[in-house]
């Protein structure tokens, strides 16, 4: 569950967003939806814990349980993709995390260049690297921010796929914030538009 | 047992990413050279040896300005803290893993560096060996937590040498002097001062 009461962000003098709430219970999904610099970013990033807010009272999940991606995808760009999810995985101290690694990169199609470079990839796979590190040790509360960035048709439909599949699965509290809100819309339990 | 192991995961992953990009490294060692060449040709022969001394820690600290400046490229240009930050490891262990890769650095950069300066200047001491293998660690401490606030801050370039500079005083004086027992007790307040301070420093990168 996410939730938070009467939620602000400022950087400064420039007031991001003010008087928010948010609630996402368990098995809910929060479409956020808004135009560039609308506060998107800001909220997803507040609500991972990533950035204070201003004032407002916040619940946050536990550590461990979030799934964040944000603008970049969040991965060493000098190690392959099997070096950075091996790292993720003993940080998050998953037991199996050989064969849930595997199993993740078999499923973004990362699985026939695992041992190369992510400076060597394109946008499109760095981004399906950050889903794979995203979905690793299974969050129970994710937070995605623009997570179709740069993904090609083949890679869009492995994310529908991920949510179609998810949607059905253990709770989980979702927080999308989207430009292509049409591809999400269905599964929304909840929906946020910035101005 | 878990810490360590998060620390050494974190150290490695330093390790590995130099091992890569080949750039923190190379840079040390060829700066730490060049300033120990120009200053054995800028001193008058019959130099005392307290002055020489003087100047292998002058180098000594900018080359390890050098190694922290480099110390969080990947985190700050990849955005590399908040993935790290949200995994459940104490935020202490990223600080710690970062200092001793840092400290790697420094120390594969001083075993060229002091034989250098052993063959421009008078030889080497022990006791000059024991307070530079000392002073590395007061370096590398308070210096990667001075480089992640630098991360966060705005002139990051500045920020470091004018946070770091200040603080690496009492190690030239007691590298110079010789005093071992001030730069252990250097090491263990500073040490234990960064790695409680750390939490905070990343608490909104």
């Amino acid at each position: 569950m996410i939730q938070a009461r009467a939620l602000a962000k400022r950087y400064g003098d420039r007031r991001v967003f003010a008087g928010l709430d948010v609630d996402v219970p368990d098995g809910g999904f929060l479409l956020v939806t808004g135009p560039n610099g609308s506060g998107k970013t800001t909220l997803l990033r507040v609500l991972a814990g990533l950035a204070a807010p201003s004032a407002g009272e916040l619940q946050l999940p536990p550590r461990h349980t979030i799934g964040y991606l944000g603008h970049e995808p969040l991965v060493y760009r000098e190690l392959t993709p099997l070096e950075n999810l091996t790292l993720f995985g003993r940080l998050y101290r998953l037991p199996e995390r050989g064969e849930r690694i595997g199993m993740l990169l078999e499923r973004f199609g990362l699985w026939e260049v695992r041992h190369e470079r992510v400076s060597t990839f394109s946008r499109g796979m760095q981004q399906r690297l950050g889903l794979c590190r995203v979905l690793l040790h299974e969050p129970t509360h994710l937070l995605l921010d623009e997570p179709y960035n740069a993904l090609d048709a083949e890679g869009a439909a492995l994310l529908d796929a991920v949510f179609q599949e998810h949607s059905f699965e253990e709770p989980r509290a979702w927080v999308i914030a989207t430009h292509e809100p049409q591809r999400v819309d269905r599964y929304a339990t909840e929906r946020l538009a910035f101005a | 047992m878990t810490y360590a192991s998060d620390v050494a995961a974190l150290a490695r992953k330093d390790l590995l990413l130099e091992l890569r990009a080949k750039e923190t490294l190379p840079s040390m060692l060829l700066f730490v050279i060049a300033a120990l060449t120009i200053f054995h040709f800028a001193l008058p022969n019959g130099t005392s040896d307290v002055a020489a001394r003087g100047l292998l820690w002058a180098a000594l600290i900018f080359t390890a300005l050098l190694g922290l400046t480099r110390a969080f490229v990947a985190e700050r240009e990849q955005s590399m803290f908040d993935a790290l930050i949200l995994t459940p490891v104490d935020r202490s262990a990223i600080w710690l893993g970062k200092a001793i890769a840092v400290l790697a650095f420094l120390v594969a950069a001083e075993i060229v560096a002091l034989p250098a300066f052993a063959m421009f200047f008078h030889g080497l001491n022990g006791r000059t060996v024991a307070a530079v293998a000392l002073a590395d660690l007061g370096i590398c401490t308070v210096g990667t937590l001075f480089g992640a606030m630098a991360v966060a801050g705005r002139a990051r370039e500045l920020l470091l040498p004018l946070l770091f500079l200040p603080m690496a005083i009492p190690i030239v004086v007691g590298g110079v002097g010789g005093y071992l027992w001030f730069l252990v007790l250097y090491d263990a307040i500073f040490a234990l001062l960064s790695w409680a301070a750390f939490e905070y420093v990343v608490s909104e990168v």
